[in-house]
Order: structure tokens, then sequence, then C-alpha cells
């Protein structure tokens, strides 16, 4: 049969946000894929040169609504580095606990979604009501639900007294049980594997090649973590990357499932090792130079480019965000594969596309 | 095969997980950031909020001793409470309730006489 071009997106009931994919059937296997960004382009970086950098911390916090602390804690360490602050012990951990309790709820959403994608509704609608809990723990710890908004320069603006701690805790051992229900469906169920296993296999050395990050390159067997760097107060936790061996979407379903607990354990090792002292230092001057910083995200590594002229305004900003570096990988998982299974690779790499337009 | 099963069993015999919203709600976090509220007597119309709002939702006009905020504009972040001088911006603990019409909130105080600490009209 003559070749096909079917338009996948940027309407497409499975994708959470725009992104449009040319794919070039044969006999509905996808021969080749050319994608097209630039639906939800907002500008944010441009903003820089009209708000000031205190205020770019809110701006940044709004590149992703589901990393959004990650992204702010991302943007005020490179104002620090900048600026040459050294924030108290007692906000590098809470930075942790807020981003990791963030990794809880972004890897829950995408395993709903993910499951969404192959039709397994119930499984979604599972997952996003364990979610919940951590939104409840986000309010009530932050202030806000999605933007907790809780990181400034010098440290961060709110503290979690010995309760609020211990009531986190419980609710993330409550979210832990529910996860671990999910366990055998997730990892064992027959439609889950037969949709996954084998679809999508990307090999480490074209992982490496093609610069994957994140859960896309350690499902690839790639062993790649920026807290292994020990920013914040990763290098005083135990913390090992979750890797996988084949490649695959289920390979990637397998690493998210198993970072979740992962991050669940080191919201309790923070906590218990939370040192007592101040929560921020005072800020004076401007930012002035430049600095690139990068912090682990739950779809991978973001970086931040900050360039300071000693005013109040930045002279540029630049952010690369996971997805972005994701997308070479994606396209070269695609071909040779049904157009059935096309919704199901694109979502296993869990694409943020607000995220990678800014 | 049928791992799914016992969880939907599960689910089944437990409490719903929603609520029947708007009837019921849930109580508001002691901590959360929620409807911005200003004690318009005791404000001292510096522009410290307006100027410090990332949004950029809160105009203050200091001759005319007025306040106002946009609250479709505003993003709950309570920049612009932390830095209040005069400790008189406060944040409900509750959301906005849905509305059917756009509404500015629209706030006149007294213009002050003596000297105001940061007002850059009067130093």
């Amino acid at each position: 049969m003559a070749r096909t071009i079917i338009p996948f997106g940027p309407q497409h009931q499975v994708f959470p946000e725009p992104i449009h994919l040319k794919l070039v059937l044969e006999d509905e296997i996808v021969k080749e894929v050319v994608p097209a960004l630039g639906y939800v382009h907002r500008g944010l970086e441009m903003l820089a040169d009209v708000r000031d950098f205190h205020q770019m911390i809110q701006i940044c916090e709004r590149v992703c609504g589901i990393c959004s602390t990650i992204h702010a804690q991302c943007y005020c360490q490179g104002i620090e580095e900048l600026m040459g602050i050294e924030i108290p012990d007692r906000a590098r951990f809470l930075r942790v606990i807020w981003a990791e309790i963030h990794r809880v709820q972004s890897h829950l959403l995408w395993l709903g979604l993910f499951a969404d994608a192959f039709g397994f509704e119930s499984l979604f609608m599972q997952c996003w009501k364990i979610r919940e809990k951590i939104m409840d723990i986000n309010e009530a710890t932050g202030g806000n639900r999605v933007n907790p908004s809780i990181n400034i320069i010098g440290g961060v603006k709110r503290d979690m007294n010995p309760d609020m701690a211990q009531w986190v805790l419980t609710q993330l051992d409550l979210v832990e049980k529910e996860v671990n229900h999910l366990e055998k469906v997730l990892l064992n169920d027959y439609t889950v594997k037969k949709r996954t296993v084998g679809k999508g296999v990307l090999t480490r050395e074209k992982a490496m090649e093609l610069g994957a990050v994140g859960p896309t390159l350690r499902g690839s067997g790639v062993e790649q973590d920026i807290r292994q760097i020990g920013y914040a107060a990763y290098g005083e936790l135990a913390h090992r990357p979750v890797v996988g061996i084949d490649g695959d979407a289920y390979s990637r379903n397998r690493v998210r499932f198993l970072e979740t607990l992962q991050a669940i354990a080191l919201v309790r090792e923070a906590v218990s090792k939370l040192p007592a002292g101040d929560i921020s230092v005072k800020v004076k001057g401007k930012p002035e130079g430049e600095v690139v910083t990068r912090v682990e995200q739950p779809r991978g590594e973001l970086m931040y480019y900050i360039k300071g002229n000693g005013g109040k305004n930045l002279d540029r900003l630049r952010i690369r965000t996971p997805t972005f570096a994701n997308i070479p990988p994606l396209l070269s998982m695609l071909p040779g594969i049904e157009l059935a299974d096309v919704p199901v690779i694109v979502l296993s790499i869990d694409p943020c596309i607000s995220c990678t337009e800014r | 095969m049928f791992d799914m099963t016992p969880n939907i069993l599960r689910n089944f015999f437990h409490k719903s997980s929603t609520r029947l919203y708007p009837k019921e709600t849930r109580q508001a976090f002691g901590n959360a950031r929620g409807e911005l509220y200003n004690e318009i007597e005791a404000c001292i119309f510096c522009r410290t909020c307006a100027r410090k709002c990332p949004s950029q939702c809160i105009t203050v006009d200091t001759k005319e001793a007025t306040w106002q905020c946009d609250p479709f504009v505003c993003v709950y972040c309570g920049v612009c409470v932390e830095n209040c001088p005069k400790k008189c911006l406060h944040q409900k603990n509750d959301y906005r309730k849905p509305v059917t019409d756009k509404e500015i909130i629209f706030m006149k105080g007294e213009t002050k006489k003596k000297k105001c600490e940061g007002d850059p009209q009067e130093t």
C-alpha cells in the first residue's frame, strides 16, 4: 500500500497537552515521524526582562504545573550560586521533602495517564485517587495544591513543625500502602504487559547517543540521575537511581512505579534527618554573572541558564526541560511500530509539552 | 489476569472517595493561602504590595487612598502579605467561590495626613 500521512494530535484524547506528530504509515506500520511543536508557547523566558529576579520565582514555578516546586528550586539554586548565598541546612532538607512529595504526585499522575493510554480506566482512576492525598499534603504544608510557592532566594518560606511532619509521614504511609496495592496490576497484569512489553524499545546506546534523560534513560539501563551530584540535601541521603533493563514502555513504567516508592522513602529519611535552625537567610545585592544549574525533575534533568547584569532584571533566562531532551529518543522509538501502539509509546516518555515550549 | 479485582472490591466496600460538592465541602487547611483581603483602615497605601506582586493584580492610588485587586489575576502566592509593612493584608484559608461575573475588589480608605513610612508621595 502507498504511504499515508496521518496527523496525530495536536488534539488527541491521549494527550493532556497539544503536540502534533505527522505519522508516515505503510500498512499500519509507522515509517517516519515528523514532530511539530509550538502550540502552547507562552514566552515565559522573556518575562525575565520585565519582572525582577524575585518575582521570577513564581513565573518559573508556572513553567510546569506538575513539577512546579522543582522549577522554582532550580531557579533559586541558580540565583543563590550567582550571588554566593549559602542556604541553611534545614532549608536544604525542606527543599528535598517538597521536591520528593512533588515527584510522588507527578509519577502517580503519569501512571494514571499511562493506564488511560491503553484503556485501563479503573487503574487510571485509582492512581488519581491516591494522588489526591499528595495534593492535600501540598495544600496543608505549602499553602496551595499545585504551586506551593515555598522556595525563595535564600531558603524556603515555610517551616515544617514536628506535628506537621508527623502528619505528612502518616499520610505518606497511607499513600504507600495504596500504591503497593497497585504493584501487581502495574507490573504483572496481563493487559498492561500485553500493551507495553517490547513496545517502543530504546537501547542503552541509542539513549546515550540521543541524550535521553530521566526515567526514559534509566529505563534503558543507564544509572544516571542528577540527584547523584548531591544538590540540596541529596548528598546526605541514601539515594540510588532505579534502573530498568529492557528499554521498552514496560521498563519505563516499572522505573516510575519504583521511583514513587523511593521518593516516599526519601521523604521519610529527610524528615528523620531534618536539622534544627533557620529556614532562610537574608538576601542582599543583585545577581551578576552567568550560571548553569541542574536538578532532577520527575521527567529527568532540568537545566536553567541564568545571566545577570547586576540589575534587578536578568539579562537572560533559558530553561531546558526534560521533555525537550526526550523528543529525539521518542522519534527514534516510533518507526517500526503499529499505529495502535503510538499513544502508549508517546505517553511512555511522560511528555510535558507546556514545559517544553515554556 | 484479575489483578485489579481486589482493588475494585476494596473500593466497593469502602466509603466514597468523592464528595457531593458543593453540598458537602472539606474544611480548609489552616495553612492554605486563599482569598486576599485588606484591612483598609490600617493600610498606608505605600504600594509595596503592588510592586512586589508577580502577577501585578494589585493597583494602589496613594493620592486617592484606593486599593484594588483583580482576584482573577491573583495567583495566591502570598508575596504581598509577607511584604506588607503594616501587616494589614491577609489571606483567608478558603478559596473564592465561583462567580458568574468578573469583579474587581475595590477599597477606599482615608488619606493619611501625617508622614507615613514608605509613602513615596510624602517622604
